[in-house]
Protein backbone atom coordinates (compact mmCIF):
# COMPACT_ATOMS: atom_id res chain seq x y z
CA UNK A 1 0.00 0.00 0.00
CA UNK A 2 1.06 3.15 -0.48
CA UNK A 3 2.04 5.42 2.73
CA UNK A 4 2.10 9.10 2.88
CA UNK A 5 2.64 10.37 5.90
CA UNK A 6 1.51 13.77 6.77
CA UNK A 7 2.17 14.00 10.24
CA UNK A 8 5.81 16.11 10.94
CA UNK A 9 4.69 18.00 13.75
CA UNK A 10 4.05 14.67 15.54
CA UNK A 11 7.60 13.44 14.96
CA UNK A 12 9.95 13.10 11.50
CA UNK A 13 12.29 10.07 10.22
CA UNK A 14 15.62 10.81 11.15
CA UNK A 15 17.91 11.93 8.19
CA UNK A 16 20.19 9.21 6.92
CA UNK A 17 23.36 11.79 7.42
CA UNK A 18 22.17 12.23 10.95
CA UNK A 19 22.06 8.42 11.71
CA UNK A 20 25.38 8.19 10.02
CA UNK A 21 26.73 10.65 12.54
CA UNK A 22 25.11 9.06 15.66
CA UNK A 23 26.10 5.43 15.10
CA UNK A 24 29.71 6.91 15.15
CA UNK A 25 29.03 7.68 18.53
CA UNK A 26 27.79 4.80 19.79
CA UNK A 27 30.56 2.55 18.53
CA UNK A 28 33.77 4.44 17.79
CA UNK A 29 33.29 7.55 20.14
CA UNK A 30 31.83 6.52 22.71
CA UNK A 31 34.02 7.97 25.71
CA UNK A 32 31.92 9.64 28.41
CA UNK A 33 32.92 13.49 27.39
CA UNK A 34 33.87 13.74 31.36
CA UNK A 35 37.04 11.51 31.24
CA UNK A 36 40.29 12.80 30.98
CA UNK A 37 41.67 9.54 29.00
CA UNK A 38 41.62 9.50 25.02
CA UNK A 39 37.88 8.12 24.70
CA UNK A 40 36.60 10.46 26.81
CA UNK A 41 38.71 13.44 24.66
CA UNK A 42 36.90 11.66 21.40
CA UNK A 43 33.27 12.37 23.39
CA UNK A 44 34.44 15.98 24.67
CA UNK A 45 35.05 16.75 20.96
CA UNK A 46 32.22 15.78 19.19
CA UNK A 47 30.05 17.34 22.29
CA UNK A 48 31.92 20.44 21.48
CA UNK A 49 31.00 20.29 17.73
CA UNK A 50 27.53 19.75 18.27
CA UNK A 51 27.06 22.95 20.59
CA UNK A 52 28.74 24.36 17.92
CA UNK A 53 26.51 23.81 15.14
CA UNK A 54 23.64 23.96 17.42
CA UNK A 55 24.70 27.51 18.13
CA UNK A 56 25.33 28.47 14.70
CA UNK A 57 21.89 27.07 13.42
CA UNK A 58 20.42 30.34 15.83
CA UNK A 59 22.98 32.51 16.29
CA UNK A 60 23.73 32.15 19.55
CA UNK A 61 27.70 31.43 21.02
CA UNK A 62 28.36 27.59 22.30
CA UNK A 63 28.35 28.48 25.70
CA UNK A 64 24.88 29.72 25.38
CA UNK A 65 23.94 26.10 24.48
CA UNK A 66 22.39 23.41 27.30
CA UNK A 67 21.45 20.12 25.95
CA UNK A 68 18.19 18.46 27.37
CA UNK A 69 16.21 15.24 26.97
CA UNK A 70 13.95 17.36 24.66
CA UNK A 71 11.80 19.74 24.12
CA UNK A 72 9.29 19.02 26.94
CA UNK A 73 13.05 19.46 29.41
CA UNK A 74 14.03 22.48 28.05
CA UNK A 75 10.40 24.72 28.71
CA UNK A 76 10.65 22.61 31.61
CA UNK A 77 14.06 24.07 32.82
CA UNK A 78 13.81 27.83 31.18
CA UNK A 79 11.13 28.49 32.78
CA UNK A 80 11.11 26.72 36.32
CA UNK A 81 14.96 28.20 36.42
CA UNK A 82 13.87 31.74 36.08
CA UNK A 83 11.00 31.19 38.13
CA UNK A 84 13.26 29.92 40.85
CA UNK A 85 15.88 32.62 40.66
CA UNK A 86 13.40 36.07 40.42
CA UNK A 87 11.15 34.98 43.08
CA UNK A 88 12.49 38.32 44.99
CA UNK A 89 11.73 40.50 42.28
CA UNK A 90 8.32 38.96 41.48
CA UNK A 91 6.31 36.48 40.87
CA UNK A 92 4.44 37.15 37.88
CA UNK A 93 4.35 35.01 34.70
CA UNK A 94 2.55 35.76 31.12
CA UNK A 95 2.14 32.74 28.81
CA UNK A 96 -0.61 31.99 25.95
CA UNK A 97 -3.70 30.10 25.89
CA UNK A 98 -2.29 28.14 22.94
CA UNK A 99 0.75 27.00 24.54
CA UNK A 100 2.34 22.97 23.83
CA UNK A 101 1.58 21.38 27.18
CA UNK A 102 5.48 21.01 28.25
CA UNK A 103 4.71 25.37 28.42
CA UNK A 104 1.40 25.69 29.79
CA UNK A 105 1.66 23.08 32.62
CA UNK A 106 4.75 23.94 33.83
CA UNK A 107 3.60 27.80 34.14
CA UNK A 108 -0.13 26.12 35.85
CA UNK A 109 2.45 24.26 38.09
CA UNK A 110 4.10 26.68 39.58
CA UNK A 111 0.78 28.97 39.73
CA UNK A 112 -0.27 26.50 42.33
CA UNK A 113 3.70 27.44 44.38
CA UNK A 114 2.79 31.26 44.96
CA UNK A 115 3.12 32.53 41.27
CA UNK A 116 0.59 34.78 39.79
CA UNK A 117 -0.10 33.47 36.10
CA UNK A 118 -1.54 35.50 33.53
CA UNK A 119 -2.72 33.18 30.15
CA UNK A 120 -3.19 35.64 27.15
CA UNK A 121 -6.26 35.12 24.86
CA UNK A 122 -5.63 34.67 21.03
CA UNK A 123 -7.87 36.00 18.38
CA UNK A 124 -9.44 33.12 15.37
CA UNK A 125 -6.20 32.64 13.84
CA UNK A 126 -4.56 31.65 17.25
CA UNK A 127 -2.36 34.95 17.36
CA UNK A 128 -1.71 36.79 20.54
CA UNK A 129 -1.99 40.26 20.38
CA UNK A 130 1.28 42.34 20.90
CA UNK A 131 -1.33 44.83 23.27
CA UNK A 132 -2.72 42.67 25.30
CA UNK A 133 0.71 41.23 26.26
CA UNK A 134 1.45 44.83 27.03
CA UNK A 135 -1.60 45.78 29.19
CA UNK A 136 -0.82 42.28 31.22
CA UNK A 137 2.66 43.19 31.83
CA UNK A 138 2.88 44.28 36.08
CA UNK A 139 5.98 45.58 37.67
CA UNK A 140 5.53 42.29 39.16
CA UNK A 141 6.28 40.19 35.76
CA UNK A 142 9.91 38.21 35.86
CA UNK A 143 8.76 35.83 32.88
CA UNK A 144 6.67 35.99 29.51
CA UNK A 145 6.77 32.71 27.83
CA UNK A 146 5.17 32.39 24.41
CA UNK A 147 5.85 29.53 21.43
CA UNK A 148 7.28 30.66 17.89
CA UNK A 149 4.81 28.41 16.22
CA UNK A 150 2.38 26.99 16.85
CA UNK A 151 2.19 23.31 17.13
CA UNK A 152 -1.54 22.82 16.13
CA UNK A 153 -2.56 25.14 13.72
CA UNK A 154 0.80 26.81 12.39
CA UNK A 155 0.34 30.18 13.49
CA UNK A 156 3.47 32.02 13.93
CA UNK A 157 3.21 34.42 16.69
CA UNK A 158 4.72 38.20 16.37
CA UNK A 159 7.71 37.09 18.66
CA UNK A 160 10.06 40.11 17.57
CA UNK A 161 7.88 42.52 18.71
CA UNK A 162 6.45 41.02 21.98
CA UNK A 163 10.62 40.36 22.85
CA UNK A 164 11.36 43.99 22.36
CA UNK A 165 8.17 45.03 24.57
CA UNK A 166 9.25 42.57 27.49
CA UNK A 167 12.97 43.75 27.23
CA UNK A 168 11.93 47.23 27.17
CA UNK A 169 10.08 46.79 30.55
CA UNK A 170 13.06 44.15 31.84
CA UNK A 171 11.07 41.03 31.81
CA UNK A 172 12.67 37.73 30.55
CA UNK A 173 11.13 36.38 27.23
CA UNK A 174 11.16 32.35 26.38
CA UNK A 175 9.66 31.03 23.25
CA UNK A 176 9.31 27.41 22.25
CA UNK A 177 10.92 27.20 19.00
CA UNK A 178 10.43 23.28 18.87
CA UNK A 179 7.80 23.61 15.43
CA UNK A 180 9.69 26.97 14.06
CA UNK A 181 13.09 25.49 13.80
CA UNK A 182 14.27 24.75 10.23
CA UNK A 183 10.89 25.60 8.51
CA UNK A 184 10.93 29.87 9.37
CA UNK A 185 14.10 31.26 10.49
CA UNK A 186 15.12 31.31 14.06
CA UNK A 187 17.73 32.92 15.01
CA UNK A 188 17.99 34.30 18.75
CA UNK A 189 18.75 38.28 18.47
CA UNK A 190 16.61 38.63 15.33
CA UNK A 191 13.64 37.00 18.17
CA UNK A 192 15.28 39.37 20.61
CA UNK A 193 14.53 36.67 22.99
CA UNK A 194 16.54 35.91 26.03
CA UNK A 195 15.78 31.81 26.51
CA UNK A 196 14.43 29.52 23.17
CA UNK A 197 13.85 26.05 22.84
CA UNK A 198 14.17 23.27 20.54
CA UNK A 199 14.03 19.30 20.17
CA UNK A 200 15.47 16.90 18.19
CA UNK A 201 12.73 14.94 16.51
CA UNK A 202 10.91 17.80 14.49
CA UNK A 203 13.93 18.25 12.50
CA UNK A 204 14.72 14.76 11.33
CA UNK A 205 16.37 14.35 14.36
CA UNK A 206 16.40 11.51 17.02
CA UNK A 207 13.59 11.49 20.02
CA UNK A 208 14.73 11.98 23.77
CA UNK A 209 16.90 15.30 22.95
CA UNK A 210 16.67 18.87 22.61
CA UNK A 211 18.53 21.98 23.52
CA UNK A 212 17.86 25.28 25.63
CA UNK A 213 19.55 28.11 24.34
CA UNK A 214 20.32 31.02 27.38
CA UNK A 215 21.67 34.51 27.11
CA UNK A 216 24.41 35.30 28.38
CA UNK A 217 24.31 36.81 31.68
CA UNK A 218 20.32 35.96 31.84
CA UNK A 219 18.74 35.22 35.50
CA UNK A 220 18.45 31.57 35.31
CA UNK A 221 19.67 28.91 37.25
CA UNK A 222 19.57 25.49 37.10
CA UNK A 223 16.37 23.96 39.54
CA UNK A 224 15.22 20.87 38.38
CA UNK A 225 18.10 18.26 38.49
CA UNK A 226 20.59 17.46 41.23
CA UNK A 227 23.46 15.70 40.02
CA UNK A 228 27.04 15.95 38.48
CA UNK A 229 28.52 19.20 37.12
CA UNK A 230 27.91 18.19 33.42
CA UNK A 231 26.76 21.28 30.78
CA UNK A 232 28.41 23.68 33.10
CA UNK A 233 26.53 23.42 35.96
CA UNK A 234 23.33 23.59 33.77
CA UNK A 235 21.74 20.18 33.62
CA UNK A 236 23.51 17.24 35.71
CA UNK A 237 23.56 13.84 33.89
CA UNK A 238 25.66 12.12 31.00
CA UNK A 239 25.52 13.40 28.56
CA UNK A 240 23.74 12.05 25.34
CA UNK A 241 26.59 12.14 22.97
CA UNK A 242 25.07 10.46 20.35
CA UNK A 243 21.71 12.45 20.27
CA UNK A 244 23.44 16.10 21.14
CA UNK A 245 25.63 15.23 18.02
CA UNK A 246 22.56 13.81 15.93
CA UNK A 247 20.93 16.81 16.92
CA UNK A 248 23.74 19.43 15.48
CA UNK A 249 23.67 17.45 12.53
CA UNK A 250 20.21 17.73 12.24
CA UNK A 251 20.43 21.51 12.65
CA UNK A 252 22.87 22.04 10.55
CA UNK A 253 21.00 20.49 7.80
CA UNK A 254 17.97 22.14 8.57
CA UNK A 255 19.69 25.45 8.50
CA UNK A 256 21.27 24.74 5.00
CA UNK A 257 18.68 23.97 3.60
CA UNK A 258 15.20 25.92 4.88
CA UNK A 259 14.92 28.53 1.83
CA UNK A 260 14.45 26.10 -0.47
CA UNK A 261 12.69 23.72 1.30
CA UNK A 262 10.58 26.05 2.55
CA UNK A 263 9.90 27.77 -1.18
CA UNK A 264 8.78 23.99 -1.81
CA UNK A 265 6.73 23.28 1.16
CA UNK A 266 5.08 26.40 0.69
CA UNK A 267 3.82 25.24 -2.88
CA UNK A 268 2.95 21.90 -1.71
CA UNK A 269 0.91 23.18 1.09
CA UNK A 270 -0.76 25.96 -0.89
CA UNK A 271 -2.47 23.33 -3.30
CA UNK A 272 -3.51 21.09 -0.12
CA UNK A 273 -5.19 24.02 1.15
CA UNK A 274 -6.80 25.08 -1.88
CA UNK A 275 -8.00 21.54 -2.98
CA UNK A 276 -9.14 20.76 0.18
CA UNK A 277 -11.59 23.92 -0.01
CA UNK A 278 -12.73 23.79 -3.50
CA UNK A 279 -13.63 19.98 -3.19
CA UNK A 280 -14.65 19.27 0.39
CA UNK A 281 -17.73 21.42 1.34
CA UNK A 282 -18.14 22.84 4.62
CA UNK A 283 -14.55 22.74 5.42
CA UNK A 284 -12.77 25.29 7.46
CA UNK A 285 -8.83 26.31 7.31
CA UNK A 286 -7.49 26.45 11.01
CA UNK A 287 -4.74 28.83 12.17
CA UNK A 288 -3.60 32.50 10.12
CA UNK A 289 -4.23 32.16 6.38
CA UNK A 290 -0.90 33.29 5.51
CA UNK A 291 1.31 33.83 8.99
CA UNK A 292 1.81 30.22 9.39
CA UNK A 293 4.08 27.34 9.09
CA UNK A 294 5.14 26.74 5.12
CA UNK A 295 4.47 23.07 5.91
CA UNK A 296 1.25 23.28 8.13
CA UNK A 297 -2.39 22.54 6.95
CA UNK A 298 -5.09 22.02 9.53
CA UNK A 299 -8.91 21.97 8.85
CA UNK A 300 -11.93 21.31 10.51
CA UNK A 301 -14.35 19.65 9.17
CA UNK A 302 -18.20 19.66 9.53
CA UNK A 303 -20.60 17.28 10.94
CA UNK A 304 -17.71 14.82 11.19
CA UNK A 305 -15.14 13.51 14.04
CA UNK A 306 -11.06 13.27 13.82
CA UNK A 307 -10.83 9.92 15.24
CA UNK A 308 -12.72 8.35 12.56
CA UNK A 309 -11.00 10.32 9.73
CA UNK A 310 -8.25 9.29 11.16
CA UNK A 311 -8.87 6.15 11.19
CA UNK A 312 -10.33 6.25 7.54
CA UNK A 313 -7.16 7.95 6.18
CA UNK A 314 -4.64 5.17 7.68
CA UNK A 315 -6.62 2.74 5.93
CA UNK A 316 -5.47 4.26 2.35
CA UNK A 317 -2.11 4.68 4.13
CA UNK A 318 -2.40 8.84 4.72
CA UNK A 319 -1.10 9.49 8.29
CA UNK A 320 -2.48 12.70 9.89
CA UNK A 321 -3.49 13.85 13.55
CA UNK A 322 -6.47 15.34 14.97
CA UNK A 323 -7.37 17.84 17.64
CA UNK A 324 -10.36 15.77 18.58
CA UNK A 325 -11.67 14.95 22.31
CA UNK A 326 -12.00 11.40 20.72
CA UNK A 327 -7.99 11.25 20.02
CA UNK A 328 -6.94 13.37 22.83
CA UNK A 329 -7.69 10.36 26.03
CA UNK A 330 -9.01 13.68 28.10
CA UNK A 331 -13.17 13.67 26.39
CA UNK A 332 -12.05 17.00 25.62
CA UNK A 333 -11.47 18.63 22.20
CA UNK A 334 -7.80 20.40 21.85
CA UNK A 335 -7.54 23.72 24.10
CA UNK A 336 -5.57 25.39 21.61
CA UNK A 337 -9.12 25.01 19.19
CA UNK A 338 -11.15 26.15 21.73
CA UNK A 339 -9.20 28.98 22.68
CA UNK A 340 -9.35 30.22 19.41
CA UNK A 341 -13.39 30.36 19.64
CA UNK A 342 -13.87 27.15 17.51
CA UNK A 343 -16.72 25.45 19.17
CA UNK A 344 -16.31 22.03 21.02
CA UNK A 345 -18.71 20.14 17.80
CA UNK A 346 -16.62 21.81 15.48
CA UNK A 347 -12.84 20.93 17.49
CA UNK A 348 -13.74 17.48 17.18
CA UNK A 349 -14.33 17.34 13.15
CA UNK A 350 -10.03 18.70 13.40
CA UNK A 351 -7.57 17.14 11.36
CA UNK A 352 -3.95 18.36 11.18
CA UNK A 353 -1.63 17.90 7.96
CA UNK A 354 1.85 18.41 8.23
CA UNK A 355 4.52 18.18 5.45
CA UNK A 356 8.26 17.32 5.41
CA UNK A 357 10.93 16.34 3.99
CA UNK A 358 9.32 13.24 2.04
CA UNK A 359 6.04 14.90 0.77
CA UNK A 360 5.52 15.72 -3.12
CA UNK A 361 3.00 17.14 -5.61
CA UNK A 362 1.73 13.95 -5.66
CA UNK A 363 0.87 13.19 -2.06
CA UNK A 364 -1.89 15.88 -2.74
CA UNK A 365 -3.39 14.41 -5.07
CA UNK A 366 -3.33 10.95 -3.55
CA UNK A 367 -4.91 12.45 -0.11
CA UNK A 368 -7.56 14.64 -2.32
CA UNK A 369 -8.51 11.48 -4.10
CA UNK A 370 -8.58 9.47 -0.80
CA UNK A 371 -10.33 12.05 1.62
CA UNK A 372 -13.39 13.06 -0.36
CA UNK A 373 -14.92 9.63 -0.38
CA UNK A 374 -13.97 9.59 3.25
CA UNK A 375 -15.27 12.31 3.97
CA UNK A 376 -18.53 11.67 1.96
CA UNK A 377 -19.04 8.13 3.76
CA UNK A 378 -18.78 9.75 7.19
CA UNK A 379 -20.95 12.97 6.74
CA UNK A 380 -23.68 9.89 5.43
CA UNK A 381 -23.59 7.99 8.46
CA UNK A 382 -23.68 11.28 10.47
CA UNK A 383 -27.24 12.42 11.95
CA UNK A 384 -25.51 16.35 11.80
CA UNK A 385 -26.05 18.01 8.37
CA UNK A 386 -26.60 21.97 7.82
CA UNK A 387 -30.06 21.90 8.81
CA UNK A 388 -30.26 19.69 11.79
CA UNK A 389 -31.01 21.17 14.76
CA UNK A 390 -31.71 18.92 17.90
CA UNK A 391 -33.15 20.23 20.88
CA UNK A 392 -30.93 18.63 23.33
CA UNK A 393 -31.73 20.06 26.69
CA UNK A 394 -33.67 17.61 27.80
CA UNK A 395 -30.78 14.91 27.12
CA UNK A 396 -28.28 16.93 29.20
CA UNK A 397 -28.60 14.74 32.17
CA UNK A 398 -27.99 11.52 30.20
CA UNK A 399 -24.78 13.19 28.52
CA UNK A 400 -21.75 11.41 30.24
CA UNK A 401 -19.42 12.70 27.78
CA UNK A 402 -18.04 15.65 28.57
CA UNK A 403 -17.17 17.62 31.62
CA UNK A 404 -17.64 20.89 29.54
CA UNK A 405 -20.83 21.41 28.31
CA UNK A 406 -21.40 24.41 28.07
CA UNK A 407 -25.02 24.13 27.60
CA UNK B 1 -5.85 -0.30 20.03
CA UNK B 2 -8.97 -1.72 18.44
CA UNK B 3 -10.14 -4.95 18.08
CA UNK B 4 -10.82 -6.44 14.71
CA UNK B 5 -14.34 -6.98 15.32
CA UNK B 6 -14.59 -3.18 16.02
CA UNK B 7 -12.52 -2.27 12.68
CA UNK B 8 -14.97 -4.76 10.67
CA UNK B 9 -18.03 -2.67 12.06
CA UNK B 10 -16.55 0.83 11.66
CA UNK B 11 -15.84 -0.13 8.00
CA UNK B 12 -18.76 -2.32 7.43
CA UNK B 13 -20.81 -0.98 9.75
CA UNK B 14 -24.81 -2.32 9.40
CA UNK B 15 -27.57 -0.95 9.39
CA UNK B 16 -26.63 2.75 8.97
CA UNK B 17 -29.68 5.04 7.76
CA UNK B 18 -32.87 6.79 8.67
CA UNK B 19 -36.13 4.95 8.71
CA UNK B 20 -38.72 7.66 7.31
CA UNK B 21 -41.83 6.07 9.35
CA UNK B 22 -40.13 5.39 12.30
CA UNK B 23 -42.00 3.76 15.10
CA UNK B 24 -39.68 4.85 17.83
CA UNK B 25 -36.63 7.45 17.54
CA UNK B 26 -34.05 7.52 20.25
CA UNK B 27 -31.19 10.72 20.44
CA UNK B 28 -28.61 10.86 22.77
CA UNK B 29 -25.38 12.58 23.20
CA UNK B 30 -25.08 15.99 22.78
CA UNK B 31 -22.78 18.20 19.60
CA UNK B 32 -21.29 20.42 22.42
CA UNK B 33 -19.92 17.25 24.02
CA UNK B 34 -19.08 15.46 20.95
CA UNK B 35 -20.78 12.52 20.13
CA UNK B 36 -24.17 11.96 18.70
CA UNK B 37 -25.88 8.75 18.23
CA UNK B 38 -30.01 8.49 16.61
CA UNK B 39 -31.33 5.25 16.41
CA UNK B 40 -34.41 4.52 14.65
CA UNK B 41 -36.90 1.62 15.08
CA UNK B 42 -39.89 0.09 13.31
CA UNK B 43 -41.89 -2.29 15.91
CA UNK B 44 -44.10 -5.06 15.13
CA UNK B 45 -46.00 -6.68 18.03
CA UNK B 46 -43.68 -5.26 20.49
CA UNK B 47 -40.74 -7.19 18.11
CA UNK B 48 -38.15 -4.78 16.73
CA UNK B 49 -38.43 -5.66 13.01
CA UNK B 50 -35.80 -2.75 11.50
CA UNK B 51 -33.94 -1.05 12.90
CA UNK B 52 -31.18 1.86 11.56
CA UNK B 53 -28.43 4.47 13.01
CA UNK B 54 -26.98 7.44 12.04
CA UNK B 55 -23.80 8.59 14.47
CA UNK B 56 -21.60 11.47 14.87
CA UNK B 57 -18.32 10.23 16.99
CA UNK B 58 -14.76 8.12 16.78
CA UNK B 59 -14.12 4.56 15.29
CA UNK B 60 -15.62 3.33 18.87
CA UNK B 61 -19.14 4.74 18.62
CA UNK B 62 -19.52 4.21 15.00
CA UNK B 63 -19.01 0.40 15.78
CA UNK B 64 -21.22 0.11 19.14
CA UNK B 65 -23.62 1.68 17.28
CA UNK B 66 -22.75 -0.67 14.23
CA UNK B 67 -23.07 -3.86 16.65
CA UNK B 68 -26.23 -2.38 19.18
CA UNK B 69 -28.50 -2.54 15.83
CA UNK B 70 -27.51 -5.75 14.75
CA UNK B 71 -28.31 -7.23 18.56
CA UNK B 72 -31.41 -5.74 18.69
CA UNK B 73 -32.56 -6.69 15.32
CA UNK B 74 -35.25 -9.29 15.75
CA UNK B 75 -35.97 -9.28 19.66
CA UNK B 76 -38.69 -7.78 21.60
CA UNK B 77 -38.41 -4.49 23.28
CA UNK B 78 -37.58 -5.96 26.75
CA UNK B 79 -35.08 -8.29 25.78
CA UNK B 80 -33.58 -5.12 24.01
CA UNK B 81 -34.13 -3.09 27.07
CA UNK B 82 -31.65 -5.61 28.92
CA UNK B 83 -29.05 -4.84 26.35
CA UNK B 84 -26.07 -2.93 28.76
CA UNK B 85 -23.20 -1.54 27.13
CA UNK B 86 -20.89 -4.31 28.92
CA UNK B 87 -22.67 -6.58 26.67
CA UNK B 88 -22.11 -4.49 23.08
CA UNK B 89 -18.57 -4.14 24.19
CA UNK B 90 -18.00 -7.62 24.54
CA UNK B 91 -19.38 -8.56 21.53
CA UNK B 92 -16.96 -6.16 19.99
CA UNK B 93 -14.19 -8.47 21.64
CA UNK B 94 -13.59 -5.13 24.07
CA UNK B 95 -13.16 -1.51 23.81
CA UNK B 96 -10.20 0.65 24.71
CA UNK B 97 -11.10 1.87 28.82
CA UNK B 98 -11.00 5.35 27.31
CA UNK B 99 -13.85 4.20 24.66
CA UNK B 100 -16.00 2.62 27.31
CA UNK B 101 -18.65 5.86 27.26
CA UNK B 102 -18.75 5.09 23.52
CA UNK B 103 -21.00 1.48 24.45
CA UNK B 104 -22.81 3.48 26.99
CA UNK B 105 -23.81 5.58 24.13
CA UNK B 106 -24.70 2.74 22.00
CA UNK B 107 -27.22 1.00 24.57
CA UNK B 108 -28.56 4.38 25.65
CA UNK B 109 -29.70 5.53 22.15
CA UNK B 110 -31.65 2.09 21.81
CA UNK B 111 -33.30 2.38 25.46
CA UNK B 112 -34.45 5.69 24.10
CA UNK B 113 -35.72 4.96 20.99
CA UNK B 114 -38.05 2.23 22.72
CA UNK B 115 -38.90 4.80 25.44
CA UNK B 116 -39.57 7.46 22.84
CA UNK B 117 -42.07 4.23 21.24
CA UNK B 118 -43.43 3.24 24.53
CA UNK B 119 -43.95 7.18 25.09
CA UNK B 120 -46.43 7.22 21.68
CA UNK B 121 -48.58 4.12 22.51
CA UNK B 122 -49.48 5.48 25.77
C1 LIG C 1 5.58 23.26 20.43
C2 LIG C 1 6.15 22.06 21.09
N1 LIG C 1 6.84 22.19 22.25
C3 LIG C 1 7.37 21.14 22.88
C4 LIG C 1 7.24 19.86 22.39
C5 LIG C 1 7.82 18.72 23.16
O1 LIG C 1 9.05 18.32 22.65
P1 LIG C 1 9.63 16.88 23.04
O2 LIG C 1 8.75 15.89 22.36
O3 LIG C 1 11.03 16.89 22.47
O4 LIG C 1 9.63 16.77 24.50
C6 LIG C 1 6.55 19.67 21.19
C7 LIG C 1 6.39 18.32 20.60
O5 LIG C 1 5.37 17.66 20.74
C8 LIG C 1 5.98 20.79 20.54
O6 LIG C 1 5.28 20.65 19.40
S1 LIG D 1 -17.15 9.19 20.21
FE1 LIG D 1 -15.67 10.35 21.26
S2 LIG D 1 -14.43 8.86 22.15
FE2 LIG D 1 -15.90 7.73 21.12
Amino acid sequence: MRRVYMDHSATTPVRPEVVEVMLNCLTEKFGNPSSLHYFGRLGRRALDEAREKVANAIGAKPEEIVFTSGGTEADNMAIHGVAMLNQNRGNHIITSAVEHHAVLNTVKALGKQGFTVTILPVDKYGMVSVEDLANAITDKTILITIMHANNEVGTVQPIKEMAALAKAKGVLFHTDAVQSMGKIPVNVDELGVDLLTISGHKIYGPKGVGALYIRKGTRWRQSLFHGGAQERLRRAGTENVPGIVALGKACELAVQELDKEAVRLTGIRDKLIQEVMEKIADVRLTGHPTKRLPNHASFCFEFIEGESMLLSMDMKGIAASSGSACTSGSLEPSHVLLAMGIPHELAHGSIRLTLGRDNTMEDVDYFIENMVPIVERLRAMSPLNPDSEFDFEENCADCKISSSCHL
Amino acid sequence: MYSEKVMDHFENPRNVGEIADADGVGLVGNPTCGDIMKIYLKIDNDVITDIKFKTFGCGAAIATSSMVTEMAKGKTLDEALRLSNQSVAEALDGLPPQKMHCSNLAADALHAAIDNYREKQK
